[in-house]
């Protein structure tokens, strides 16, 4: 029954995985421009942006054809309404990668204040964390939709870690400050790709359930 | 579902074609001036259930019920019940339109004659025929024969017959089937300013149609190993078609039935 639905469906969910993945690697790649302070890397990351914002775009005409024509109901309508909002929130997380690499362009010929150590590891989790999040969703995997939230407190650790650190080492010296700051808005920006993913999770669990609620991570 | 008064309400209801149980156990309240749709496969006893309301099942040699159907706080079977008198309270729109061979005057006022009206019958066509969104379409040619309408104005005709004998429930059993998509819209938006004075009740095929025109919807199935329909599922239609608590009506509503 209803085997092209099926298949669109499907591909709507291959489309969301391939968009997901061309955001973890705008952000790994964003995060490493800054660590190396690699500008020519940092404006391709702004470039790979136009592909993220055009691939959104695509999924989401998909899915208004797809309720345009096949009037999904239920789980189907459910379905299509969180992959609208996934794909919006890939975008967003984009947009993070994007001004990370703004911050490395702006810096200009500044070195940074300290070396990262632990800004590239908040990369690397949250990284892993959209990746099963979106894994979790085109699986309807409400088990891991349920577990993932609660990485978000190591991302919030490093978080808290690196503020922790940029404070000792800034003194009255505007110029030590603005060079934190650069520092702390990319770590800023990873906090909140980790909440992002974390959304996608709530979709996970409104598609499978028809319940939409707020997950909260253990610290708040 | 328990409503503090509703219009109509099922006790256990069986529907029999003779021996054949046609229905079995429906226990569902209808709502006072909302839109009920009844959804189902083919063949579940949708139409049957929805004859049942105005007793016109009995048209049907051999047909029966057990259980009970009460209508405005009375046994809508019982013994001093003129069946007469039920159908002009519940009155039904069919899914052909069906006027009779006369004209567009004589469509509405024939019943109300019939029944006794005693009241001014040129204003009870004009506010019946207004009421279904027909008389600026038809006030200047109130003789000519109701034949001559378009299907979808025919179908408003028996709408605004319907109503003319005063009824408090009006039962519509696929009454946009046979007509045109904006035809059929006219009658949905009929539907809605209709139900401020009256209680309706649909059966309908076309699922779309349920969603967008009806307040509740009762989602009928075959009951497990049998060829007898019932509700297996009643809820507001906009949890119905979102977040749907049976499986059977889940596979239903998104097309995997069967």
């Amino acid at each position: 029954m209803r085997k092209s639905f099926e298949t669109e469906i499907q591909q709507l969910k291959d489309e969301l995985v391939v968009l997901g993945n061309l955001v973890e690697q705008q952000l790994l790649g964003a995060v490493e421009a800054f660590r190396t302070r690699d500008i020519a890397a940092s404006k391709k990351i702004i470039e790979i942006d136009e592909d993220v914002n055009s691939k959104r775009y695509h999924i989401e005409e998909q899915v208004l054809i797809t309720i345009a024509t096949q009037q999904p109901m239920a789980r189907d309508l459910r379905l299509l309404a969180s992959i609208l909002e996934i794909a919006g929130e890939l975008e967003r997380m984009g947009d993070y990668a994007k001004g990370i690499a703004k911050i490395n362009i702006r810096m200009g010929d500044e070195e940074l204040l300290t070396p990262l150590v632990n800004i590239p590891i908040m990369a690397k989790k949250c990284v892993s964390m959209l990746d099963r999040a979106v894994i979790a969703f085109v699986n309807e995997n409400i088990d891991e939709a349920n577990v993932l939230p609660t990485l978000d407190d190591e991302i919030d650790n490093l978080y808290n870690l690196v503020y922790t650190n940029l404070m000792g080492m800034i003194g009255n010296d505007e110029k030590t400050i603005q060079r934190a700051n650069w520092i702390l808005w990319v770590a800023h920006n990873l906090e909140r790709v980790a909440d992002r993913v974390t959304n996608i999770c709530e979709r996970t669990i409104f598609t499978v359930t028809g319940e939409l609620k707020e997950i909260r991570s253990s610290d708040q | 579902m328990n409503l503090i008064s509703p219009v109509l309400e099922t006790h256990n209801l069986n529907i029999y074609y003779g021996d054949f149980r046609a229905v079995t156990d429906v226990n569902i309240q209808i709502p006072r001036h909302k839109i009920t749709a009844i959804i189902g496969p083919s063949g579940c006893g949708k139409s049957t259930l929805l004859r049942a309301f105005n007793r016109m099942n009995e048209l049907v040699p051999n047909t029966h019920i057990e259980g009970e159907i009460i209508f405005e706080g009375q046994n809508l079977y019982g013994r001093d019940i003129d069946p007469v008198e039920v159908r002009y309270r519940i009155g039904m729109v069919f899914q052909k339109p069906n006027p009779f061979p006369k004209s567009i005057y004589e469509n509405v006022a024939w019943a109300a004659r019939i029944h006794g009206y005693r009241g001014n019958l040129d204003e009870l066509v004009e506010s019946s025929l207004t009421k279904a969104a027909l008389w600026d379409e038809v006030k200047d040619i109130l003789k000519q024969s109701a034949l001559s309408l378009s299907g979808g104005q025919q179908q408003r005709l028996c709408i605004a017959r319907a109503i003319a004998v005063q009824p408090e429930v009006i039962l519509m059993d696929e009454p946009a089937s046979a007509l045109d998509p904006i035809a059929t819209l006219k009658i949905e938006e009929l539907m809605q300013s209709l139900k401020k004075d009256y209680t309706i009740v649909i059966v309908t095929h076309n699922m779309q149609q349920a969603a967008r025109a009806s307040d509740y919807t009762s989602m009928m199935m075959l009951a497990e190993n049998t060829r007898s329909g019932t509700v297996i599922e009643f809820e507001e239609t906009n949890t119905l078609f979102t977040r749907p608590k049976d499986k059977r009506t889940e596979d239903y509503v998104t097309g995997r039935f069967g």
